[in-house]
């Protein structure tokens, strides 16, 4: 999926240097996260530090893309002006099966049919030239 | 180190909440508000020597040391607060630290909203501020959650709710009744900006859904107002005009600043904050004469009367449906009507949850007074359910 760099007015992340990996692998249709090597668990959001105390270490490690929804919302209203001519869209925490939440959109789906516990699967969505963001569409 | 019994409010400033106001500032609305505490209290301005203010827009930096400048006050202790919805509650457990602390003893708290018309209108309304997430400010929430439009509160209350329903289950009745006897409240309040508006709960069910499984009666209104209280040391309370409210608990708990992160989305940091608060005080639930619980929604009350120990996890809707939340019922919750029909002005709809409790244990809630309260229970809730400040007010130390 592409769109023109022009014609998407939505907000788009900043990357920083810390977070750079990440996006540079969602450009590339992977999802890479932070691990700690201590614990063995899955970090999101990319930090500069591990939560997981100062002794540990975060290691980028490729992730499968699949995981549920643990709770959305259909969006009647826009959440903000850049939604207004969307309609109803769906917002999600998503739990990925490394086991991190994160927030998107369920997409390719009409947004009534969105459940808790529905199994998912990462879609990378190129929104301009230099960006992909990381949404999720049913698993089939 | 405990705060029971050591410092009390003892004057209150309100000011009615309006749709907008015209050419007014912050500043200006706070000092206002600040000085109605301050005579309330029957003090004057050179009496106060510690002021707790917010972060308010014309001055994010030196918020404190504008204040003092702008009332001309002397002050052993200014500082500025920043715990979204919980601010109000967040700026009384202060001013008792900073007594307690002994560093000063008559502290002066103060929150406003200015609302202009011409800022807040139309579908580009939050376009420059930093919910908007036009503005990136760098932050973790701008990058990894405003790009999906995980903007506002709205969605994130919304989430709450639907893992609630999932996890718990609640009907849209019982939520719907939280709005509902809180508009009865309203009706006795000429301040409330719903006043003499009563609404029933297929009105609310009625109303259209803004974010699943939320509808647009479940959801506060933004408004302007501002709302300010006087906490003093206790021995100087008892000198005073009113009868003082003693801070007898307080308990803060802060987990998380986006949803997507809270450790539990339907068990929120307010069991922490209220267990400290209650452990603090020596009060049982069940010696609590009036609620005054944050509402930005409904589901916020409900989550919230369980995190706070007076239902138990997952019996919220049942609770509500077998008490009467009026004032002049079995469990007054939210006298004033709370935020949902009273308005959010800003930090000012937190601070109202404190002001109100404050009037009922003074005796001063005319219309709409509980009968008798000894004890009050507050809590003060910022962001989406993140940072939580709970008090135990009481009429006896």
């Amino acid at each position: 999926m592409s769109a023109e760099a022009s014609s998407y007015a939505k907000p788009l992340p900043e990357p920083s240097a810390v977070s750079l990996p990440f996006w540079e692998g969602l450009r590339q249709h992977k999802l890479v996260l932070q691990r700690s090597k201590n614990t063995g668990k899955f970090v999101y959001y990319p930090r500069l530090v591990s939560p997981y105390g100062p002794r540990d270490e975060l290691v980028w490690t490729e992730c499968s893309g699949r995981g549920s929804v643990y709770s959305f919302t259909v969006a009647r209203r826009p959440t903000a002006p850049q939604w207004a001519d969307d309609g109803p869209y769906v917002i999600a925490i998503v739990e990925l099966d490394e086991g991190v939440h994160l927030t998107a959109n369920i997409i390719n789906c009409p947004p009534d049919s969105v459940r808790i516990g529905m199994q998912l699967n990462a879609v990378f969505v190129d929104v301009t030239n230099d960006t992909t963001l990381l949404q999720f569409e049913p698993a089939h | 180190m405990s705060l029971k019994g050591k410092s009390a409010i003892v004057g209150i400033g309100e000011f009615r909440p309006s749709r907008y106001t015209e050419g007014a500032t912050t500043l200006g609305m706070l000092a206002e508000v600040g000085l109605q505490a301050v005579d309330d209290a029957g003090l004057e301005l050179r009496d106060i020597d510690g002021l707790v203010t917010e972060a308010f827009a014309e001055s994010p930096m030196f918020a404190p040391a504008t204040m003092v400048e702008y009332l001309g006050l002397d002050a052993k202790f200014a500082e500025v607060v920043d715990h979204g919805g919980a601010t109000g509650a967040a700026m009384v457990l202060r001013a008792a630290m900073a007594i307690s602390a002994g560093l000063c003893d008559r502290v002066l708290c103060v929150t406003a909203a200015r609302r202009e018309k011409r800022t807040t209108e139309g579908p580009r309304r939050s376009a420059n501020t930093g919910w908007s997430g036009r503005r990136s400010d760098r932050t973790p929430y701008s990058e990894f959650e405003v790009p999906f439009g995980a903007i506002g509160a709205n969605y994130g209350y919304a989430m709450i709710a639907q893992r609630y329903m999932y996890e718990y289950g609640v009907k849209p009745e019982q939520l719907a009744k939280i709005a509902v006897d809180q508009r009865y409240n309203a009706c006795h309040n000429p301040n409330a900006v719903f006043y003499r508006q009563p609404i029933t709960v297929e009105d609310v069910l009625n109303s259209p859904l803004v974010v699943d499984p939320l509808h647009m009666l479940e959801i506060v209104m933004p408004v302007a107002g501002a709302a300010a209280v006087v906490v003093t040391g206790a021995r100087t309370a008892k000198k005073l005009k009113h009868d003082p409210v003693y801070v007898l608990g307080a308990g803060e708990h802060t987990t998380h600043r986006s949803i997507t992160y809270a450790p539990n989305l339907t068990t929120s940091a307010i069991k922490v904050a209220a267990d400290m608060a209650f452990d603090m005080a020596g009060v049982r639930r069940k010696d609590i004469d009036l609620a005054s619980i944050y509402d930005c929604y409904t589901i916020t009350v409900l989550v919230s009367l369980e995190d706070a120990g007076f239902a138990k996890k997952g019996q919220g809707g049942k609770f509500v449906e077998s008490h009467n939340l009026r004032f002049d019922g079995d469990f007054p919750l939210n006298p004033h009507g709370g935020q949902l029909s009273f308005g959010q002005a800003g930090l000012a709809g937190g601070m109202s949850h404190v002001t109100e409790a404050a009037r009922q244990l003074m005796g001063r809630a005319k219309g709409r007074q509980v009968r008798k309260p000894q004890f009050a229970f507050v809590n003060g809730n910022g962001g989406i359910m993140s940072e939580q400040v709970s008090l135990i007010l009481g009429k006896d130390r």
